[in-house]
Formats: C-alpha cells, structure tokens, sequence
C-alpha cells in the first residue's frame, strides 16, 4: 500500500513537471496537494483543480474568482471555489510538524498542539460556512476603487470539519481581559522578506467563541486543498473571508482590538459615517467590518438564457446574510416594480447559505432581467442600485440579475 | 491415486517456481533501483532549481499585439519599460491593469505600498510611472448601476 503511495506520488510529481517542462524530483515528503512555489507561476487552473470558466483576476498574489451559474451546487466544491491570497502559498507544508500554537497577552500560559492533538483531544463538528470575500462586488463601485475587481463569485458556502475554537480556548485558559483573537498563517510575504507577515485579522471573543467558529481540516470531506489553507484553516462563517485565515500556525488572544497586517485602515474597514463616492476618509473615520451584509446570487439559469414564448422559467439561487439568517427572497421581471415570492428553504445550520427556487412567467416576448432580493431577519433588504459609496469598495450587496429573452 | 498425487506434486512444484519468478523479478527491480539511485543521487532531494537547466527552443515572440505588451497585459505606451521595472517585481501586472485611478489615486497606492509593503523610492522615475498610469488606466465614466453588457445569448434547454 504504502508503495503504491509513493508510486502515485512519483506519478503526480512527473504530471507536475510535465507542465512547466521540466523534471522534478520530489523527496518522500512531498504532501498531498502540495503545490511546489515554482508552480506559483503555472496554470493555475490544473495547479489548484478549478473549473475552466473561474476567472483569474490576479496571479502574484492568485485571486481567482467564480461566476453566479457556477455557484450552482448547494455545497460549494473545491473547483468553483473562489481563491483569495495576500501573500504566497507556503512552500513547505509538513504535516508531520505542524503545530498551532495558543498565545497573547489574555492566555494564562501559552500552548501547542500537534495536528492528531487537536484532531483527537476535541469533539469534531461539521458546518457549512457562508465565507464571502469582503471586496466582492468591488468592480461595479464607481470611482473605482483600489484592489482585486471582484465581480459576483468570491463568495462560497462548504462544508468545513474541525474543532471549535472555543473548546481550544477554554483548554488553553482565557483571562477575562480578553478582547480579540488575531491569526498567523505560514504564507509568504510578495517580497519574499520572512520577517514581514502578510495578513494576520481576527475577531471580537464573542464572535470567536460561537459554536460554529471552527479551526478546520477538512473541506468537503476531504484534507482542506492547498491553495485553501492546508493543513489548517480557521472558518468563521458570516464575516468578511479575510477573517478565516489560512494555513493556521498561531492564534494570539488579545487585550486590545487586534493591530496584525490587514485590521489596520483602511483594510477591511468601511467608513464609520456615510460618504460622497470619491470622498477622501481619514483613518480614524474608518470602521472593521463585521457581520457581511444581505445578500442573493441566482445561480440557475446563467445570464442570457432565451426561451420560448409561453414557457414558464425555473429560477434558483443561494440567499445569506451575514451573522442573520435570509427571512424573505423575493424575484422581479419588471425592474423592481413589483416583486414576487420565492419559495426559501431554511438554513442547513448557523451560517450556510439558503437555497430559493421560483417558476418565472413572462407576460409577452422580448428582454426581460430577472433580479433576486433577499430580506434579512432584521428586515434589511439588499439595495437595487449600489450601496454607499466606500473607499476600499467593500460590501457591495446589490441585488443580482440576469438577462432573459423570449421568443 | 496415483494420478492425484502426481497431481499434487505438479502443483508444488508449480508454486515453488512461482515464488522464485517473483522472488527474481523483486531481485532485479531492487538492483535497478539501486544503480539508478547511485548514479542519480539527487532522486531524493526537491530539486526546484532544475528548471533553470531546461531550454527550451521557441520562436521570437512579437513583443506588442494590438496595443498590448503581451509578456505582461499592460497597454502599450510611453514609460512603460520603467513601470514594468519597478511595478511587476513584487506583484503581477494584473495588479495594476485590473485597476482605475486618476493620478492622485495612483499615486495613493503608490504611497501605500512604500509604507507598508517595502516598496522603494522610485525618485525620478515617480512622475514618468504616474504619467502612464493616469493616461492608461484611468476612470472610466459610469453610473450607479451599469446596463448589463456582454451578454452571451444561449437556446436554454430545459
């Protein structure tokens, strides 16, 4: 068995040469999944498994983003799964070795944990974990704004397995002046300096206790993909992705609101009061962003789809909403005139995204855009035109639409 | 009686040829493996620098292609030698031709990245980079909610 491991290890290996023309010879330890850096140059698309219509937006750092029609599946898949990286994926990535370590001014001592530590000393939980890219929908806020051009598909809903982050606190020994939790991951500086962390963010206590916080190692069942965060991701569903940090070696427990690269404005933050599009924010007027706002994609059909005169349309989608839960989903063919139930399933649990279906009827041939809008718990319905204007274009939930002829 | 012992004889005989088949064949993949290893040592070892010892021939690319400097994607123009110099080392081109500034918000970015990302003093050569950016990739005028465009027309079949 374990021979044949080996042998589909060399078999991997030789496919990985094949593609950047050259011959590389992996040691025994090369890691499932394992990217090698020099492949950070290659195609991305066989390199991480993603599907052929993914869009690449970036490819130092890689940023990769989905598409409405291939977020289709209730359980978001590695190959339509949106890639966002601040830095380079680490190169090396023993799993043998790996550790997370508990640290910070609030724990009463420090501590370590293996891999098969944290897997056997914890109860494992199973979610499925809205994370959506803060700067999702960035590309239509005008001005433009600074920064990867996200259009609709950096937002994803797996199924992540692990322990919660609240059950590793309480082993470790929290003090009352707790604040915020703030990660370290083992990627790489773009300049390459090993001294320069590349993001480290996190999240008030409250938020890092709930049930459905999870330092994760499985996604979808399966050992978290590289480009992903392997061995060890923290998951915290509902608030900007950024806050799940990848490739998880420390977590530092703070008695002030947490300073790593990234929490500093005006990363991740919006302004605290609103602004005129084009308005110049001082720091101190910036605010972290927490809980995600409202939000709806359709996934079925894909924009531009034609039908015949008197054939009804079967629309479906995903709705979430933050911290909240998705109360109402609605559906429009007339630009927001009227609007019309969608049937709106509940929550898998906590966090995961909801699944709408409706039967769309066209009064007469010609173009129509069917929109989606979704009302969360608290009454909050996703706007039609853009949301408030942001520096870092941040938060744009606007309601979705797709384009529809009848013939 | 007799046929069935002769039978069993056969048989033991058989096996015993089958085990010394396999016992050579496990011989002479050990051997090679071991001459292979001696004459490859560095079977074992990540050899990432190999790829520096690979040439592979091709033709001269054309350089630009319908305005576009097709090494990097950035629009062909005046100063673009110096962007390409000091903007591409750290991050890709897409960085920057994915984005719409006016001067003053290039140069905002620029600042950001000499605070916090390492980025040098690019001296002289700062007005020549901010020239190009500002002329090619500068905002574009639109509304609060584009029409949608592009759209790629398909029969849906149901």
């Amino acid at each position: 068995m374990k021979s044949r491991r080996n042998f589909i290890k060399q078999t991997s290996a030789a496919t990985l040469g094949a593609l950047i023309g050259s011959r590389i010879v992996f040691g025994k330890n090369l890691p499932k999944d394992y990217v090698p850096v020099i492949l950070q140059d290659g195609d991305p698309y066989a390199m991480f498994n993603k599907h052929k219509d993914m869009v690449v937006l970036n490819n130092k750092p890689w940023n990769i983003e989905s598409a409405p029609h291939l977020l289709d599946d209730k359980i978001t898949p590695n190959e339509k799964m949106f890639i966002r990286n601040n830095g380079l994926i680490p190169e090396k990535t023993d799993v043998n070795k790996w550790t997370l370590t508990i640290d910070g001014e609030s724990v009463s001592k420090p501590k370590t944990y293996t891999l098969q530590e944290l897997k056997t000393k914890f109860p494992q939980h199973t979610y499925q974990l809205t994370i959506e890219c803060g700067g999702n929908g960035r590309k239509e806020f005008n001005p433009p704004a600074k920064g990867n051009q996200w259009e609709y598909g950096g937002v994803a809903c797996a199924e992540w397995t692990g322990v919660r982050l609240a059950d590793v606190l309480k082993d470790v020994g929290i003090k009352a002046n707790a604040v915020y939790i703030g990660y370290y991951g083992a990627d790489v500086h773009l300049t390459g300096n090993p001294e320069k962390v590349v993001i480290s963010r996190g999240v008030p206590m409250n938020k890092a206790m709930e049930d459905e916080t999870l330092i994760a190692f499985k996604m979808n069942g399966k050992e978290i993909p590289l480009a992903h965060g392997y061995p060890l991701r923290l998951v915290i569903g509902g608030w900007p992705a950024s806050v799940s940090g990848k490739w998880l070696k420390r977590i530092a427990v703070r008695n002030i609101v947490h300073d790593g690269p990234k929490m500093e404005a005006p990363s991740y933050r919006v302004p605290c009061k609103p602004v005129a599009p084009g308005d110049k924010v001082k720091d101190e007027d910036m605010c972290i962003i927490e809980s995600m706002p409202v939000k709806s994609l359709i996934t079925y059909p894909k924009t531009g789809a034609m039908i015949d005169k008197g054939n009804a349309l079967n629309i479906r989608g995903h709705a979430w909403a933050g911290d909240l839960e998705v109360a109402k989903m609605e559906y429009s063919i007339d630009f927001g005139a009227t609007w019309k139930p969608c049937k709106l399933d509940k929550p898998a649990n906590r966090l995961a995204w909801q699944h709408f279906s409706a039967t769309v009827s066209f009064p007469e041939d010609g173009y129509y855009e069917v929109w989606a809008r979704a009302t969360d718990s608290a009454g909050e319905s996703q706007p039609m035109v853009l949301p408030n204007w942001n520096p870092k274009g941040y938060l744009n939930n606007a309601c979705h639409r797709i384009a529809v002829k009848v013939k | 009686m007799i046929d069935s012992n002769r039978q069993k004889i056969l048989d033991e005989i058989q096996r015993h040829i089958k085990a010394l088949t396999r016992g050579i064949y496990a011989l002479v993949i050990g051997v090679a493996t071991l001459i292979y290893y001696l004459l490859n040592p560095s079977i074992l070892n990540v050899d990432v620098q190999s790829k520096e010892s690979v040439v592979v021939a091709e033709a001269p690319l054309p350089e630009y292609e319908n305005g576009i400097h097709l090494a990097t994607g950035f629009k062909e123009g005046e100063n673009l030698n110096l962007v390409i110099a000091n903007c591409t080392s750290c991050h890709s081109a897409k960085m920057v031709t994915q984005n719409r500034a006016t001067r003053d918000g290039w140069k905002t970015m620029i600042k950001w990245m000499q605070e916090t990302q390492n980025l040098w003093e690019l001296g002289e050569s700062e007005p020549l980079i901010l020239d190009y950016l500002a002329k090619y990739y500068a905002p574009e005028k639109a509304g609060r909610r584009q029409p949608l465009t592009d759209i790629d027309w398909y029969e849906l079949e149901d």
